[in-house]
């Protein structure tokens, strides 16, 4: 399945010119004939079969399915368009379908200003035919324009009258082709509301088009300044900032601390990395299948019922808690089993004011300062219930950081308790009988049962 | 005049010799490549993923999408002017948000569950409160000069945004006023990403910088260059020790916080679209990056090598994104589906 349409005019957008060249020859393309329909004769047109026909006998596409998919992509871009709709797509049915000129087509580097548009919708108000009416979306366009350009919509109906009267000079079946060419351009560069837009720029990007084959041309060739881009106008953002002494100096003492930290070796960094990805390679579904299944392939959503109960985690799960403390800490029910065991040897106030002071970082902003020295007074002051045990640097940073308490005024504290931890409880935690029993996964038999077996096995 | 010219000049000249000094020290440390250290690991192989769902519901351009923790329901944002909140596993959209801005550029879910927050062309980042009988505003978030590009909640308390104005912000979610400003970057912030540990974070820039910085102190803590071009996207490596960043340079690269330097690039000569979006597989193997050329091509992180793709967008891939439990990416495009693979 060929999938080759890529937005800038690179050498593929000439790929699809060729194609689209190819499709119209006289002997080797569609049959573009003119139509007679009640009293009137429609130029110029070809079926949507016969497209989807050529595309599956010319590209080699076997599903007719795959050819108007292909096809759509191609009218999107608007080097075709239904006769009788706004949306830009290709079915395979009896409809008429024109080919666009090739003046409107997408390697010219279009970038149509609103001015064009309002010009544009301006003069089919102007041609008094039904099949020239604005469609809703169009007359809200327009009345949109004329409140944007309101200080210059004389210029734009002078402009929009110069048109009408050069179109008026040509005949009127070359006025029917060229009519539906120019609608099928803005159905591109102006698409109906809720369709999807080939032709648009990363908003985010527009400013600071850096694409030198863009270039800012009229389709009516005017020529004018102050051009507006389709989206609403915004802020700009901040430009280079020029460099004061002050941000030089910044920039030195940055710099500095840079220096001053240490690189660890390129070869124990791919180390490193490689041994994370090596352990966790079994916990990667992509990598190693789930147990008892991917919900998304099997559509069985047991393996996510299995997570959240926290009476039975898996083995698999139990081991990944021998990791690292993070971890364990990391699930609730490590933490959980983390926790008891801690209270089964009355240490457990380190891990609890951990979690106190993580719980202090998430709280509403009014809720902080209360609740710190709600901390203070459980675990750090004189005679304190849960009291733990700090170095006197960390005591005495702590308790000037209390003076004006915030989100992070045990940072330190909590730095030291976790190493504390990390060194000595958990690696005892990871020895425990606790945590090994659920690790080998060994299960009490139940005895009723096992005398069930015993006397199944008797009988026979 | 002329001294303080003179002045300037020479600490300038400090700068350069500063910085001639840090590219030293890094270049002392490379002793060799990821790649070539990586050459023992076993491959993983063609990766073939499968689409598993094809979320349809946006009329227009998707422009991003953050998976909510429970691994489960997601939520998108489009320019038709809304949010989509989805039980992916059924298909079934749960809540619409309407948005008062059509222009939409960020879109993400609280820890809890709780709220929303979105942002785009108004400068405003939003929050909702899904969790009411129907969406209501809690915040709107006015402050940044230009495009909300980004943003990460640290909890139903803070969130943490990115700008066109080229700052990052800490917010209170209470207040809605402003903690932190972020300033280091000289062009837009694109992309923004939270570290496990959440004690800082990481940005890309339209000045083809990254950054890292510190929440609590709000300095910025470590510059990495090498794009050519802006930086779309950036993520952080599951153990929280490197980042993968996506850049209008049509690579991808790979930055360790220890070496202080790029560790390895993803790159291809036959892919010449911007990378628009990166999501990393839970063991940090798999990158998934989403490109302009309408594909998600998936990469090898150890090896550097393409081992997959994902077709099937019929416009370019905006977002990417792997849930917490990693069971599969989805992919929202331009082209106003999002899809589910594994």
């Amino acid at each position: 399945m060929l999938r080759w349409m890529i937005l800038k005019p690179t050498a593929l957008i000439y790929k699809i010119e060729d194609i689209v060249t190819c499709i119209q020859d006289e002997t080797e393309g569609v049959p573009i004939r003119t139509v007679k329909s009640f009293m009137t004769k429609i130029p110029s047109v070809v079926t949507g079969t016969d497209i989807v026909q050529w595309l599956m006998k010319n590209l080699s596409i076997e599903d007719p399915v795959e050819a108007m998919h292909i096809g759509t992509l191609i009218a999107a871009q608007g080097y075709f368009f239904p006769i009788s709709d706004h949306v830009l797509s290709l079915k395979d049915d009896g409809a008429f379908y024109r080919f666009q000129a090739p003046y409107f087509w997408p390697s010219n580097c279009w970038e149509p200003e609103n001015t064009d548009y309002a010009i544009y919708l301006c003069k089919r108000t102007m041609q008094n035919k039904t099949r020239l009416e604005l469609a809703d979306y169009e007359a809200e366009n327009l009345a949109r324009l004329q409140r944007a350009f309101a200080r210059k919509w004389e210029f734009i109906y002078m402009q929009a009258e110069a048109q009408v009267k050069i179109d008026r000079k040509k005949d009127k079946t070359e006025r029917k082709i060229l009519d539906s060419q120019e609608r099928a351009f803005w159905d591109v560069h102006r698409p109906v509301p809720g369709c999807v837009n080939t032709t648009e720029m990363d908003i985010r990007k527009c400013r600071r088009m850096k694409n030198p084959h863009r270039v800012k041309k009229s389709v009516y060739g005017l020529v004018e300044e102050g051009t507006q881009s389709q989206s609403p106008t915004h802020t700009p953002s901040h430009l280079c900032r020029k460099g004061t002494k002050e941000d030089v100096e910044k920039e030195i003492l940055f710099l500095n601390t840079q220096l001053d930290r240490h690189c660890l070796k390129m070869s124990k960094v791919a180390e490193s990395l490689i041994s994370y990805t090596e352990q966790y390679m079994e916990y990667d579904p992509f990598i190693t299948a789930p147990e008892p299944s991917n919900p998304w392939t099997s559509d069985d959503p047991s393996l996510w019922d299995l997570e959240n109960s926290i009476r039975e985690p898996s083995q698999q799960r139990v081991k990944k808690w021998g990791f690292s403390l993070e971890e364990a800490l990391k699930d609730p029910v490590g933490q959980d089993l983390f926790l008891k065991f801690l209270e089964s040897e009355f240490s457990s106030e380190n891990l609890r004011f951990w979690l106190a002071v993580q719980d202090l970082k998430r709280i509403p902003q009014q809720e902080v300062a209360q609740r710190a020295q709600d901390i203070w007074a459980e675990f750090l002051a004189e005679g304190a219930p849960s009291s733990i045990n700090l170095d006197s640097h960390s005591y005495e940073r702590t308790s000037q950081n209390l003076k004006d308490p915030g989100r992070y005024s045990y940072e330190d504290a909590q730095d030291h308790i976790y190493k504390l931890m990390k060194s000595d409880s958990y690696t005892r935690f990871l020895r425990s009988n606790v945590y090994q029993d659920l690790l080998m996964a060994k299960k009490k038999v139940n005895v009723s049962n096992g005398m069930r077996l015993l006397h199944h096995i008797l009988l026979f | 005049m002329a001294a303080e010219k003179a002045e300037m000049d020479a600490l300038k000249k400090e700068c350069d010799g500063l910085r001639a000094q840090i590219e030293a020290a890094r270049k002392a440390v490379n002793d060799g490549s990821m790649s070539a250290s990586a050459g023992g690991v076993e491959a993983v192989g063609r990766v073939q993923l499968k689409l598993r769902k094809n979320l349809k519901g946006h009329l227009a351009k998707i422009y991003a999408m953050h998976w909510s923790a429970d691994s489960r329901q997601m939520v998108s944002a489009s320019q038709d002017g809304k949010l989509l909140i989805w039980d992916t596993f059924t298909g079934n959209k749960l809540t619409a948000v309407p948005l008062k801005s059509a222009w939409v550029m960020s879109v993400a879910f609280a820890p809890s569950g709780n709220l929303v927050a979105s942002g785009g062309l108004d400068n405003i980042c939003t929050v909702y409160n899904i969790k009411a009988a129907s969406p209501k505003t809690l915040r709107e978030l006015d402050a940044h000069t230009g495009y909300l590009s980004c943003s990460r909640f640290l909890s139903d308390s803070e969130i943490i945004t990115a700008s066109g104005d080229t700052t990052c912000c800490l917010w209170d979610l209470e207040t809605g006023k402003q903690k932190v400003v972020f300033t280091n970057h000289i062009g837009d912030c694109m992309s923004l990403a939270l570290s496990p540990d959440e004690n800082s974070f990481i940005s890309g820039a339209c000045d083809s910088l990254a950054k890292l910085w510190d929440i609590r102190s709000g300095t910025c803590k470590q510059t990495f260059s090498g794009h050519t071009s802006d930086i779309n996207a950036i993520a952080f490596f599951p153990s929280g020790n490197a980042i993968i960043t996506g850049s209008d340079d049509c690579s991808c690269k790979m930055y360790d916080l220890r070496a202080d330097q790029e560790v390895i690039g993803y790159q291809d000569t036959s892919l010449n679209a911007g990378v628009t979006s990166v999501a990393l597989s839970n063991s940090g193997r798999l990158i998934f990056a989403g490109y302009d050329d309408f594909n998600c091509h998936i990469w090898d992180s150890l090896k550097g090598e393409k081992v997959g793709v994902l077709s099937g967008h019929d416009n370019r891939v905006s977002c990417t994104g792997v849930p917490a439990d990693g069971m599969g990416v989805c992919t929202g495009s331009w082209d106003s589906f999002l899809k589910l693979w594994n």
